[in-house]
């Protein structure tokens, strides 16, 4: 990879105002960024590493029941962390990668670079989460717009996401076994107000919520309530590794399973 | 160039690093220290994994600069302190849990990380922690008998595959 500048500031205001340089890029577990840079499709001039700021990093609960975990947290420390308060984001963060990989890779990191087939947003949209930034705080159903698209402007920085926390959840996802990332994988989280879905891995929109299935979920949140749709529509993917109606089908499969496993 | 001090198996170190150089070139080419191997070089195959402040990482892809401060161990860490081999790196020859050995300090590392978390895991627990860890030879069997084995279950009614 091309080299570059290398900072590691210790507050969020600092790291703003390295992010601030022409052409600075904020690192966070580097798990995709870093071999994205060996491969010299990112070169940065300068990398702000996001990993030594202590209020970014760790998982609690807020006064009124939201999980809220720092940006720079790891996917290891969610799936521990996170296991009793949130165990259906627990288990999908458990879940990401594999154990090395759980272990530097972050949250918000996955959430800023919204790759089409990863886990975190679907998590985040299907929860209908907050991605709180150094200047404002968003809404997930405003956050995602296509792939590798978020509404974060330049330099913003996730400092923090809060998730409401549903009666019932899961999370399924079908593993493209080269890569585990989600070939599909289906969140689905039921609230006081409605149910919602939210598939990843599918679209090449990216992340996105399956109105049909939420609403037949809201009335009847059984698997027998998504056996009677038919599968959604939308820009499916079609790859190697499965065609548009292969996925189509998945997601109807992936969130049938799920709202079994919620029970 | 930035200089970077950490605690590479018990020993305090220093070097001066480019931004891009990563904890493995670090290891590698700095501190001499070869036995952590870059396979793939793109965090699929885990021959790279060592332990950073006790948590097993891939070192192609994180960098070095970004590790200053940290206590890192790698495979020459693991042996027993008059030179004899550890439980679990004996098990891996006791099994035949190498063939090459490419992946080995890899399979090691990870394997040592999987039993501190979780000290008698079963197969099942093994093959999914080793997800992240390739080996080209063995076809696994030998290497998960090996850490069942370092792991002090019974692994004699597993077939020798």
């Amino acid at each position: 990879m091309y080299n570059f500048e290398f900072t590691k500031p210790a507050t969020i205001a600092d790291a703003v105002a390295a992010l601030g340089q022409d052409d600075a890029q904020a690192l966070g577990g580097g798990q995709t960024l870093l071999p994205t840079m060996k491969q010299r499709l990112a070169s940065p001039g300068t990398l702000v590493s996001l990993n030594a700021i202590p209020e970014m990093i760790g998982v609690c609960v807020n006064d009124v029941g939201e999980v809220c975990i720092g940006g720079a947290t790891t996917h290891a420390v969610v799936a521990r962390e996170a296991a009793a308060s949130y165990p259906a984001l627990a288990a999908l963060a458990s879940h990401i990668g594999d154990p090395a990989v759980r272990n530097r890779g972050t949250i918000g990191g996955s959430l800023a670079n919204n790759d089409p087939s990863a886990c975190y947003p679907a998590a985040a949209l299907g929860s209908g989460a907050t991605i709180k930034t150094n200047l404002r705080d968003i809404a997930a159903d405003d956050y995602f717009q296509g792939m590798f698209e978020t509404a974060l402007e330049d330099g913003e920085i996730i400092t923090e996401v809060r998730f409401p926390v549903p009666h019932k959840a899961n999370y399924q996802k079908f593993v493209q076994p080269a890569s585990r990332f989600a070939l599909v994988g289906v969140f689905v989280a039921k609230y006081a107000d409605g149910v919602r879905v939210a598939v990843t891995g599918a679209s090449s929109e990216g992340v996105f919520r399956w109105a049909e299935a939420e609403a037949a979920l809201s009335a009847n949140f059984s698997k027998s309530a998504v056996e009677g749709l038919a599968a959604p529509e939308g820009a499916m993917i079609s790859d190697l590794h499965g065609t548009a109606e292969y996925r189509a089908h998945l997601v109807k499969v992936m969130t049938g399973r799920a709202v079994a496993a919620a029970g | 160039m930035t200089q970077v001090t950490m605690t590479v198996n018990g020993k305090a170190v220093s070097g001066d690093v480019e931004g891009r150089t990563l904890l493995a070139e670090f290891l590698r080419e700095k501190l001499r220290l070869t036995g952590t191997h870059i396979g793939c070089d793109t965090s699929q195959c885990g021959a790279c994994v060592v332990h950073v402040d006790g948590q097993a990482i891939k070192s192609c892809t994180a960098l070095a600069a970004d590790l200053d401060g940290a206590s890192v161990v790698t495979i020459e860490g693991m042996a027993n302190p008059d030179g004899s081999l550890s439980v679990i790196q004996q098990a891996f020859q006791d099994h035949h849990g190498l063939q090459c050995g490419f992946c080995t300090p890899g399979m090691v590392m990870s394997a040592a990380a999987l039993l501190k978390e979780n000290p008698k895991p079963t197969e099942t627990e093994v093959r999914a922690y080793l997800e992240g860890n390739i080996c080209r030879c063995t076809g696994y069997h030998n290497i998960v008998k090996a850490i069942l084995a370092a792991s002090g279950q019974d692994v004699s009614a597993i077939a020798a595959e």
